[in-house]
């Protein structure tokens, strides 16, 4: 167990991180200065028979002050944060050489249907591997998610992906792997009584490893 | 026509001979529909305790037969060991009751009850009946909720949120009859907050007491003034998506159902437009009364009012746009996600300023900790951090990660059991004497402030590193993912302080309901505080004011110079005071 | 201490005190009531026009569906008696609480508010027929009916077979809870008429209940028209 975030398997699971650390150290001022302020205050004046309060409805200086300053911090905020959002889940964000793999999810399963030798989606050396999501290191790889029956959600911890399955949708979204290694990809929207246990590998390989397994899944004996 | 000039505010006990049943049970006296809804609503809040508890045991010890389980069927759990099926019903139950029969009713169905009437000076609500209406209304609700658990199939299981289709199609969630009483019950309960926020409105506009201008009411008046207008404007939008569902479920229609062209997705943006005035709606009111409790332990007036009243005002206008944050990861267009984020970002400010005003009513105060200003300071203390774990997820790239993890059950109770439900037990202490005549015992309600402090933090804090860690949330059995399995001795650790923390709530139970009995005779003015609701007998009586009290001034003016007590309560003539331009009518 | 006597003008009663609107109660009351109706049909109608301009095909032309001419009829019903709910208003505010008088012929409170009720219960019976006539054709909140008239319309592809699901859906939704609407009225307007209006309760000085609901009635009006050019016209 640890009390950071997990490993950072993905090209921007370091900006994301980078921004959870950003808005900690924001907040965390935030946080000691009220947390702190109230105790010193609780402690300072606490009751004293014989004594009275100080008499003042406010000031408008201090409030200003205080609500300036964290109005002025949220708009740059948030403009930083749309940076990288446009970045990961802009429009026109998938890289144009992304990798496509189809999910297609229903209860309590990920239906993942690769493009085959030929790197094309929608041809006949399409495979489908059930539970497993294989991806190249180094390489974006875009997903066409899709929902049979409820919303389910398609989320990679490591890769700090989310996107909701939604039925009646087509959803585009892409991420590249940086670390080889075995990993797990969980739904992360209840979607029914076996919501928690819609999970699947994820299996980031080496260029070479994934060619390989390419070929062998291709030809049917899709078993990683 | 006579007018009678308000000389007097002593009020005399009204000759009240209507019988026990319309006194207590079909009553229209505000005071006593306020009662009944605290009674109720308690009951409800104990309901969803008890579910939370048993999804706390399946979360720590994940499969092992839950002590006293064994009296449930064996279609929730065989043995004593819950079934996911059952969980996924308690999730969905806990969420529902807590936020729409416990801290809903608590804060407006009470307090909006209680305190609109008593504290701007009026005799009573301005539809009295409409007022039981909408009493009766939310606890029929309450009851067909509840007897969702007793129908075939169990209680829904589609989240508190139900999203569609899951919520739409009975053959995939597997919950059919208690997914349509969810749906019925909720039009109920629509029903009753919109009957309720249409007085409260009218009242407080109509209905003060002479001198009772609007800046000199009290924030918890204007805070439940906006709240009336949120419920009014937001729970008829949540009564027409929860109908379509109905009719999606029953009568074949195909609003949510994408097969036949319906959209998933126009369900999630009905109850998050209504979602999130809603989050407001529970929080605003305990914000009001917090105020009021912060400004008379601090002895001193409350900082920046208007800016107060201000702040109130922009949060509920900027709760209309920000319902998008629930729907950052939903498919919904990335360019829309970006205007909900700053629209989120910037309503983090009001949140601000109140919190440093508050810091600023104790700021060179005479600071006295009796155990609402305890409850009180430990609300800012804890809304804070709900407050600032809100921007984590309102920056959009951080919440594709923490999205639907524990870090949001972090947060969503930290701003209402943190916030909203420490200021009720402040409040409840509060008023307690003005409803009962009697006084909640004082050491025993210190007791159960810092035992509830310190347990609730134990289990709530730790959220966050699970939610840092990835762990979804509403997942029955989290040892299924390999990477949560390190995980799991923080879950029990968790699971272990919930249940302190749910049996130290006996203490706040006992303390309630012994002192109603046994309790010490409560003063008219135990806290020394300035509302017009002091100037009246412990408890109120019917009618409240044979007269109605003027008003002279604002209701936070402690430490006043001009008087020798800490205190000058609103409705005391000094001999500078000039009588209002208008005089009350006698009667009502 | 002085009560209110009938002298004393109820529709400006006198102020409680620090009265925020110079409105009595009761209309203060439906105005606010009003706000939150509004927010319900915004929830229907905003619904039917994302599910309209999202849909998967050409939404169904409304004539070839549903009864244009009979329910242009209705409108004109519900119009005509929002017409006499005005003329009840005016008459109560003259003081003219009676029935009919001959000479000279003018129509009083009571009879305009009949009217009224008359006309809203014309109205629901109407739609009551066309919805019977529509589920008969296998028009049905769910899409088409198998093997009904309306079936073969789609697959004759007359309809469109891919929205006419979604059309059903928001049909019988938004035209029956505006039905419902008006039903309610026509419940509350009887009541107010046999308790209060027969009974000689209304006068110059007081006619609030006829004010407060000929809001309401109006209001309901409002929406029917709104809810006809969306569904009937375009
Ligand atoms: C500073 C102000 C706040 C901000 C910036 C904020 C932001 C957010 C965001 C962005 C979410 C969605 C997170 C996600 O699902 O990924 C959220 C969820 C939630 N918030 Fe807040 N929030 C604030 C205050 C409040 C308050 C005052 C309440 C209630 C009293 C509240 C109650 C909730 C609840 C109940 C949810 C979870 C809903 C669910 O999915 O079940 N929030 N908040
Ligand atoms: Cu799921
Ligand atoms: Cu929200």
């Amino acid at each position: 167990m640890h009390w950071w975030l997990p490993l950072k398997g993905s090209t921007f699971a370091g900006e994301i991180d980078g921004l959870f650390l950003a808005i900690l150290i924001i907040t965390g001022i935030a946080f000691v200065i009220v947390e702190a302020g109230l105790l010193w205050f609780v402690v300072k004046y606490r009751g004293r028979p014989g004594r009275k309060a100080y008499y003042t409805h406010g000031s408008t200086r201090a409030e200003v002050i205080w609500t300036a300053i964290p109005a002025v911090t949220m708009v740059a905020l948030g403009l930083i944060s749309n940076h990288y959002w446009v970045k990961i889940k802009g429009r026109n964000s998938v890289p144009p050489n992304a990798y496509p793999i189809a999910i297609h999810a229903k209860q309590f399963e990920w239906q993942v249907t690769y493009p085959g030798p030929d790197g094309q989606l929608g041809t006949a050396d399409d495979f489908e591997v059930r539970n497993q999501l294989h991806v190249p290191v180094g390489r974006p790889v875009v997903v066409h998610l899709t929902s049979e029956d409820v919303i389910h959600s398609f989320f990679v911890p490591v890769f700090r992906v989310k996107q909701d399955a939604v039925p009646g949708m087509n959803i585009n979204v892409w991420f590249q792997a940086t670390v080889p290694g075995t990993y797990e990809l969980g739904c992360a929207e209840l979607c029914g009584l076996g919501h928690y246990r819609m999970r699947a590998q994820v299996f980031v390989h080496t260029q070479e490893e994934f060619d390989a397994w390419m070929k062998q899944a291709a030809k049917g004996g899709a078993t990683s | 026509m006579t007018t009678v000039a308000a000389t007097s505010h002593v009020a005399h006990a009204h000759h009240d001979d209507r019988s026990f049943l319309r006194k207590y049970i079909f009553s229209t006296d505000h005071k006593i529909i306020g009662i009944q809804f605290l009674f109720v609503s308690l009951f409800f809040l104990l309901v969803g305790g008890l579910l939370a508890m048993q999804m706390r045991w399946q979360l720590g010890f994940p499969g092992k037969p839950m002590p006293g389980g064994g009296i449930l069927p064996d279609t929730m759990a065989p043995g004593g060991v819950l079934l996911p099926e059952y969980y996924i019903q308690l999730v969905t139950m806990h969420g529902t009751f807590m936020v729409f029969f416990a801290i809903m009713p608590l804060l407006v169905g009470v307090y909006a009850n209680f305190l609109i009437p008593l504290k701007i000076g009026a005799h009573d609500m301005a539809f009295p009946r409409i007022n039981m209406a909408s009493f009766w209304s939310a606890l029929l609700a309450g009851l067909i909720m509840l007897a969702g658990f007793f129908v075939p199939d169990g209680a829904p299981r589609a989240g508190w949120t139900s999203y569609a289709p899951l919520s739409a199609r009975p053959d995939l969630s597997g919950a059919s009859y208690g997914q349509m009483l969810w749906c019925v019950s909720l039009v109920f309960l629509g029903l009753s907050s919109i009957l309720g926020s249409l007085n409260y409105i009218t009242t407080i506009i109509n209905n003060r007491a002479p001198g009772m201008t609007w800046f000199r009411m009290p924030l918890s008046v204007w805070s439940l003034f906006i709240t009336a207008i949120l419920g009014l404007l937001a729970l008829p939008v949540l009564s027409g998506a929860v109908i379509m569902l109905l009719f999606d479920q029953t009568i074949g229609t195909h609003f949510f159902d994408p097969v036949a062209g319906g959209q998933a997705l126009l369900w999630q943006h009905l109850f998050w437009f209504f979602g999130h005035p809603e989050v407001y709606i529970l929080i605003l009111p305990a914000m009001g009364m917090v105020s009021d409790i912060i400004s008379n332990g601090s002895r001193k007036p409350i900082f920046g009012y208007h800016s107060m009243v201000f702040a109130i005002v922009a949060i509920a206008f900027l709760g209309w746009i920000v319902w998008g944050h629930h729907m950052f990861m939903s498919g919904m267009n990335p360019t829309l996600g970006s205007s909900f984020m700053v629209s989120t970002l910037i309503i983090a400010v009001p949140s601000a300023i109140k919190t440093f005003n508050w810091m600023g009513t104790m700021w060179r105060g005479n600071l006295r900790f009796h155990v609402p200003m305890l409850n009180a300071v430990a609300f800012v203390a804890m809304f804070v951090i709900g407050g600032l774990s809100g921007i984590y997820m309102a920056a959009t790239p951080v919440d594709m990660f923490i999205h639907d993890t524990y870090f949001i059950v972090a947060h969503l109770h930290y701003v209402l059991f943190g916030g909203s439900l420490f200021a009720l037990f402040g409040a409840i202490t509060y008023w307690y004497p003005k409803m009962f005549g009697k006084l909640m015992s004082e050491p025993w309600g210190k007791v159960h402030f810092w035992l509830t402090f310190v347990f609730y933090n134990l289990v709530f804090f730790p959220m966050h590193t699970l939610g840092m860690a990835g762990h979804m949330r509403r997942i029955y059995d989290p040892t299924q993912y390999d990477f949560l399995k390190p995980y799991q001795p923080l879950n029990e650790f968790i699971s272990i302080s919930a249940f302190a923390l749910f049996a130290v709530q006996a203490i706040f139970a006992l303390n309630f309901i012994l002192s109603l009995k046994w309790g010490k005779k409560a003063p008219q003015n135990p806290w020394e505080d300035n509302g017009l609701e002091w100037s009246l007998p412990a408890p109120a009586p019917h009618g409240n004011w044979e007269t109605v009290p003027t008003v002279y001034r604002g209701p936070y003016e402690f430490s006043s110079p001009q008087v020798p007590e800490d205190y000058l309560p609103q409705y005391r003539k000094l001999p500078t005071d000039r009588e209002p331009a208008r005089t009350p009518v006698a009667g009502h | 201490m002085a009560h209110a006597t009938a002298t004393v003008d109820m529709m400006h009663p006198p102020a409680p005190a620090e009265r925020g609107l110079d409105v009595y109660n009761n209309k203060l009351g439906m105005w606010v009531f009003l706000a939150s109706e509004v927010m319900f049909f915004t929830a229907l109608i905003g619904s039917y026009i994302i599910l309209r301009f999202g849909a998967p095909g050409p939404w169904a032309p409304p004539a070839k569906v549903l009864n244009v001419p009979v329910t242009a009829f209705n409108t004109f019903l519900l119009i005509c008696s929002s017409v006499t709910m005005v003329k009840a208003y005016a008459a109560v505010a003259d003081g003219e609480t009676h029935f009919l008088r001959f000479r000279p012929f003018s129509g009083g409170l009571k009879f305009w508010m009949l009217a009224t009720i008359i006309g809203g219960a014309m109205f629901v019976g109407v739609q009551a027929y066309e919805y019977t006539h529509l589920v008969h054709h296998g028009f049905l909140p769910s899409g088409a009916r198998e093997g009904s008239e309306v079936a073969e319309l789609v697959a004759s592809g007359v309809v469109p077979a891919a929205t006419i699901g979604l059309y059903g859906s928001t049909f019988y939704t938004m035209t029956g809870f505006h039905g419902f609407h008006v039903t309610c009225g026509v419940i509350s307007m009887t009541y107010l008429y046999v308790t209060k209006a027969l009974r000689g309760k209304y006068s110059r000085h007081d006619y609030r209940g006829v004010e407060v609901i000929g809001l309401y009635w109006h209001f309901v009006d409002l929406v029917w028209i709104i809810l006809f050019t969306i569904v009937y016209l375009i």
